[in-house]
Parts: structure tokens; sequence; C-alpha cells
């Protein structure tokens, strides 16, 4: 044997392929324009599906991030004060109980949530739970000068709330040293009132106690409005100016499992009788939003991945048709209608695997350029985008199910031709 | 590669052969009434008849690519009625040659692969050797300058002998030879009938040869007539 003929073979023939893998190469590459208008077809499908869903957890991810790095997973509030209507009696022998017609709904007074300490500790021990953080919260009026602000008192335990809300990440002058006589203010304010970091404050309480305070750090927390009314200041600064004395009108929660916080916020709240409201309850709206695009997205893949299939299937059936005799005469020549099976299942799995390829390199293509042309005023980018790997896995694999369960129809019929019917033709 | 079997004396013993196309209908047809037929090793054996005898039925049959609706059919001593499916292939694979009138090459390959194609099926991937006999069939026959070339390419003559050299593959006991000169010329006819002729004489392989031409089957070792379904001579 030559050696032209031995660097044939092994060129078109590798060794470690079997008869299947050689043959089914070997009929997609001999309709190569089909092959190639498919693969294109299954390519456009997958990269729609790998582009929508980056996109839609990229959302998801930005949302959670902002929120979550903003505010506390679980806020525990004090129980919200109500007013029982009287009742009286009458006697005789149509006794009956009489209510008042007329119940007004009670003024929610700032308090202090009852036994908040061993509330607190009674929390702290819970598994799920990383961070408990008191703070005394209030309204409160801000003077300098000519000029007052109505702004919104944080009291807090820095060391317990800097765990829940990393505020360092925020500063843009100043730090984040927070004594009794020191003030935070939000980047608007300070514009507004014209002040900077060692500068005093005059603060006033809606009770009327006042307090002058130095601004030792300014942040800004990406929101003009919460930059223009949130102020932070030492737990015991703000229980004196907001007369809560010992006491603390909310505990932040941070915990492990972000999507179990209303599990267990619902929990605290039949054990200690307050009220516990978790992020995803105070966010209803969002997951509402989300979960009708999840439903939306989720229809749209259903119904690419069928075009898909159907595309596949169509193609192989058209190549079984086609190749009938040639399928025909392999079975007179003893190949088995397993091994005929396996070839064109394993067509549909390879135009799968190409169209999924092909595909995910194409969402991945839209993505940057998205990344690209979608940018805030600022020019950084809308929100970040992760490249995650299981979600191009997922689509390879799925495209190449697809791919094999659309190919089985055509494959079972042709695997069942009548050797004698096909070569007859 | 695959081992070369033992060919036995008998290769082709049909007892009784009837086939019915749409049997228990209305419709129903007897094509085939009634066939015995022995055939031995190295015997070149032509079938002759008048459209719609019942040749290419009865080949079918012996090709164990039909089945009968009577009688029985052993090749190499072996029973086939009661073989399922699997293990027809597999005997068909092995012990049977086929080769048509229209060539039925594979277009996506080359010359020398279409050869390959049974030795690969039945050992599942290419090795050297396998190589080497589809090669050395192509030199028999006369096509070893066009091993690499598509078999589309080919001229008729030409993959009507890379169809024979794919029917030698296996190195089967019964070769089948339905019209295999048909569509062609009478040189190339002539020349493919001789190569028949001396690899099955130097093989000591039956073949069963359905032609209607007559000069080719008067060159055969025996001549069957079938008309209407029975074999008259």
């Amino acid at each position: 044997m030559t050696a032209s003929i031995t660097t044939h073979i092994s060129n078109t023939l590798p060794g470690w392929q079997p008869f299947e893998w050689i043959v089914a190469l070997r009929f997609l590459r001999e309709g190569r324009i089909q092959t190639a208008f498919i693969i294109s077809g299954i390519a456009l499908g997958v990269a729609v599906i790998v582009f929508m869903s980056a996109l839609l957890v990229g959302v998801q991810a930005n949302f959670m991030q902002r929120v979550l790095t903003g505010q506390a997973h679980i806020q525990l509030l004090p129980a919200k004060e109500v007013v029982r209507p009287q009742q009286g009696k009458i006697a005789g022998p149509s006794a009956k109980v009489l209510y008042d017609a007329i119940v007004q709904a009670p003024l929610q007074r700032l308090k202090s949530i009852d036994q908040w300490q061993s509330i607190a500790q009674q929390i702290g021990r819970m598994p799920e739970v990383l961070v408990v953080s008191p703070a005394a919260t209030g309204a409160g009026l801000i003077l300098r000068g000519d000029t007052s602000r109505a702004i919104s008192i944080i009291g807090i335990k820095p060391e317990l709330y800097f765990q829940i809300v990393p505020l360092a990440d925020k500063i843009i002058r100043g730090n984040l040293r927070l004594t009794g006589a020191d003030i935070l203010i939000g980047s608007e304010l300070a514009a507004d009132l014209g002040v900077g970091t060692g500068d005093q404050l005059h603060l006033t309480a809606a009770s009327g106690a006042a307090t002058i305070l130095r601004v030792t750090g300014i942040f800004d927390l990406g929101n003009k409005g919460a930059n223009a009314r949130t102020t932070f200041v030492a737990l015991r600064t703000a229980q004196s100016l907001l007369g809560l004395t010992g006491g603390v009108s909310v505990l932040d929660i941070t915990v492990r499992d972000i999507y179990a916080a209303e599990t267990i916020a619902l929990r605290i709240r039949a054990a200690t009788g307050t009220d516990a409201q978790s992020w995803i309850a105070t966010n209803a709206q969002f997951f509402v939003a989300v979960g009708a695009q999840q439903s939306s997205n989720t229809v749209i893949r259903l119904f690419v991945a069928l075009s898909v299939a159907l595309g596949i299937a169509s193609v192989l059936v058209v190549s079984v048709v086609q190749k009938s005799r040639e399928i025909g005469i392999l079975r007179a020549m003893g190949i088995r209608r397993g091994q005929i099976l396996r070839v064109f299942l394993l067509q549909g799995g390879l135009l799968g695997l190409g169209g999924a390829i092909v595909g995910a390199v194409l969402g991945a293509l839209g993505l940057l350029l998205w990344q690209q042309l979608q940018r805030n005023a600022d020019g950084t980018p809308l929100f970040p985008l992760t490249f995650d790997p299981v979600l191009f896995i997922s689509a390879l694999g799925l495209s190449m199910l697809t791919g094999l369960v659309s190919a089985f129809i055509p494959a079972l019929r042709a695997a069942r031709l009548d050797p004698v019917v096909a070569i007859r033709g | 590669m695959v081992e070369s079997a033992a060919v036995p004396t008998l290769v082709l013993q049909l007892q009784g052969v009837r086939k019915t196309f749409n049997p228990g209908r209305l419709n129903a047809v007897e094509v085939l009434h009634g066939i015995d037929l022995t055939l031995h090793a190295g015997e070149f054996c032509a079938v002759v008849g008048p459209s719609g005898s019942g040749k290419s039925t009865l080949l079918n049959i012996v090709g164990l690519l039909d089945r009968p609706t009577a009688g029985t059919v052993a090749i190499c001593g072996q029973p086939t009625h009661d073989l399922d499916d699997s293990a027809l292939t597999q005997l068909r694979g092995h012990r049977i040659g086929f080769v048509f009138q229209y060539h039925h090459l594979l277009s996506a390959f080359t010359a020398l692969e279409n050869v390959l194609m049974p030795l690969l099926a039945a050992a599942s991937s290419p090795n050297q050797q396998m190589v080497q006999r589809a090669t050395d069939l192509l030199d028999q026959v006369g096509l070893h300058a066009y091993l690499a070339q598509p078999a589309t390419q080919l001229s008729g003559g030409q993959q009507q002998r890379v169809a024979l050299a794919r029917a030698l593959a296996m190195q089967p006991a019964l070769l089948l030879a339905d019209e295999p000169t048909g569509n062609l010329d009478t040189v190339s006819a002539d020349a493919v009938f001789a190569l028949l002729r001396d690899i099955s004489r130097n093989a000591g392989m039956a073949v069963l040869f359905v032609t209607h031409n007559e000069a080719l089957a008067s060159r055969c070792d025996r001549t069957i007539n079938v008309v209407d379904g029975l074999i008259v001579g």
C-alpha cells in the first residue's frame, strides 16, 4: 500500500471514528449547504436564548446588588398600635354587647421595640442570621445660618450597621468615624448647606431636642433624594434626640440566604410579635416584574427550541428520503438497524451542537455589543453582565438534546426502511 | 479484519419456497410457487426469465432481504426461517454479497471508502488490515488508480466494478448479482462479467447471476429459467 493511500485514509477516516460517526459526518458534509442553513437557524435560536437569559440574569443581579447593599434583608419594627372599640352590655331579656360605631385609626407614635435587646439576642442566635443591628430613626431638622433642611436621622452602632450597609464604599469625602458628636451626611445635603468635613451643624429633632454635631464624612448613596435626606449619627445621640432613651425603633437583620428572607421574617414575627418585613415583601412589585419577565422568557425559549427542533427534523426527514437507496444498500450489506438509527441520531446531535457553539459565540458577541452601546450618562455600563459558563454549557447541552430528540423520528424511519423497497426506490 | 470463513460445499438450499404478496387479502398475489434450488461453492449460475417472472423476488429471498411465505432457505447449511432480523442481517453481512443493476455507491465517499463500508460496519472503526483488503480488491478489479476518487466521478463501468469490490469485501460464500451488466455497454458488460467469473472461480464463491443477456447466460456453469414463479429448466 502506497504512502499516499495511507495518508488519504488516515485523513478521511480517522482510526478513532466508529462507523456511525464516519457516515454521519460525511452525510452532513455532503449536504453542506443544507447543513450550513440549519446550523445558522439553530445558532440564531441559541443566540437569542443566551442573550435574553444573560440579560435577565444581569438585570436581576444588578437589582439585588443595588438593593441589598443599601438595605437590610429584614427590618424589625415595633408592633403597630391598634385601637379596640369600646363595648358595653345591655341588661335585660334582650341582653347583648354593643360596640362603638366609629373607631378612629390610632396615630403611630415613634416608639421603641419592646425588649429589643433580648429580641436581638434571640434573633442573633438563629443559624440563618448573620448580623442584627439596632437603630433609632426619626425625623429632624438641620439648621445652618438662615437655611434649614428636613432630614432623616438614623442612629446606628457603626460596627454592626456597616456590616449590613457597606457605607465605606459610598464615602466620597472624610471618613466613617461616628462618635457621639459626629454626623455623616449625604452629598446633596452637604451641597445644599454648603458644608464640608469638619464643619458643625445644628440638629433639632421633631421632639424639640437639639445638639451640635461635626460632619466627619460625606457619602453618595446613588440616589439624589436619599443624599438630600439621610444622615447617620451614633445610636446614643439619636436615642437622646428622638426621646428613645435606651430604646431602638428598628432592628436591621441580614441573613445567609437572601431568598429565604421572607420565610425567616415570618418565623421572627411569630416568635417575637414584632412587625418583621423582608426585602422580598418590600420589593414585591419587582418580583412580579421579574416573574413576568421569566415567564415570557420561558415561552420565547420554548418556541425557539420548538422551531429549532422542527428545523432539524425536517432537514433529516429530507435527508432520509434522499438517501433511502443508500440506506437500503447499507442494510443489504449487513449494516444493522441500530447502526442506521445512530447515524441519523448523531446527525441531529451534531447539528444541535454545531448550532449551539455558533449560537453561544453569537450570543456572547451580542452581549458585548449591548454592553458597549447601552451605557449610563457617565459612560459606565448600564449594569455589569456576567458570562455565566453554566448558561453556555446548558445551552450546548439542551441544543444537543433537542437535536437528538428531533432526529429520533427521521432516524427511526431510516432504520425501519425495508431494504427491498429502498433499493427499488 | 473479518476472519475468512470456511466455505461449506452446499452454499444455498431452497426447498418449496413460495412467496405471496398481500397474503389473506383480496389482492393477494403468489409470485413464487414452490422453488427448489441448490447451489454449491464455486458454481456460477445464471437466472433468466421474462420480466415479472419472479427473478428479483427470488433473489431478495435468497439474499435474506425478504422472507418466504412458505418453504425454507438455508445459507451455508444454516436454516434461516427462525432467525430474527438482527441474526439475518449478520448472516447476510458475513455470507452474502450483492451487486445490483444500479451500483448504489455512497456518493459521499471515495471508491476505497465505499469498499471499506461493509468491513467498517462489522468492525466498528477502520484499521490497517481493512484498508489493505479494500485496496487489494480495487486492485483486483483494475481500479487501483482510482482509490481516492469520489465514487460519483467514476464512469458507469468503473462504478459497477467498485460495487463488485464492495460486494466481495467480506469474502462472501454467495454472491447475488441482479443484472449487474444491465446498464453497461457491451464492452464494459463483458469486462465486468469476466471479472466476476474470474473472482468467483478463484475464491470458490457461488454466484447467482440474474441477466437478460442470453450470451452471458450461456457462458455460466448452469442456467435456471424462471417462468411465472417456477423454475422450468
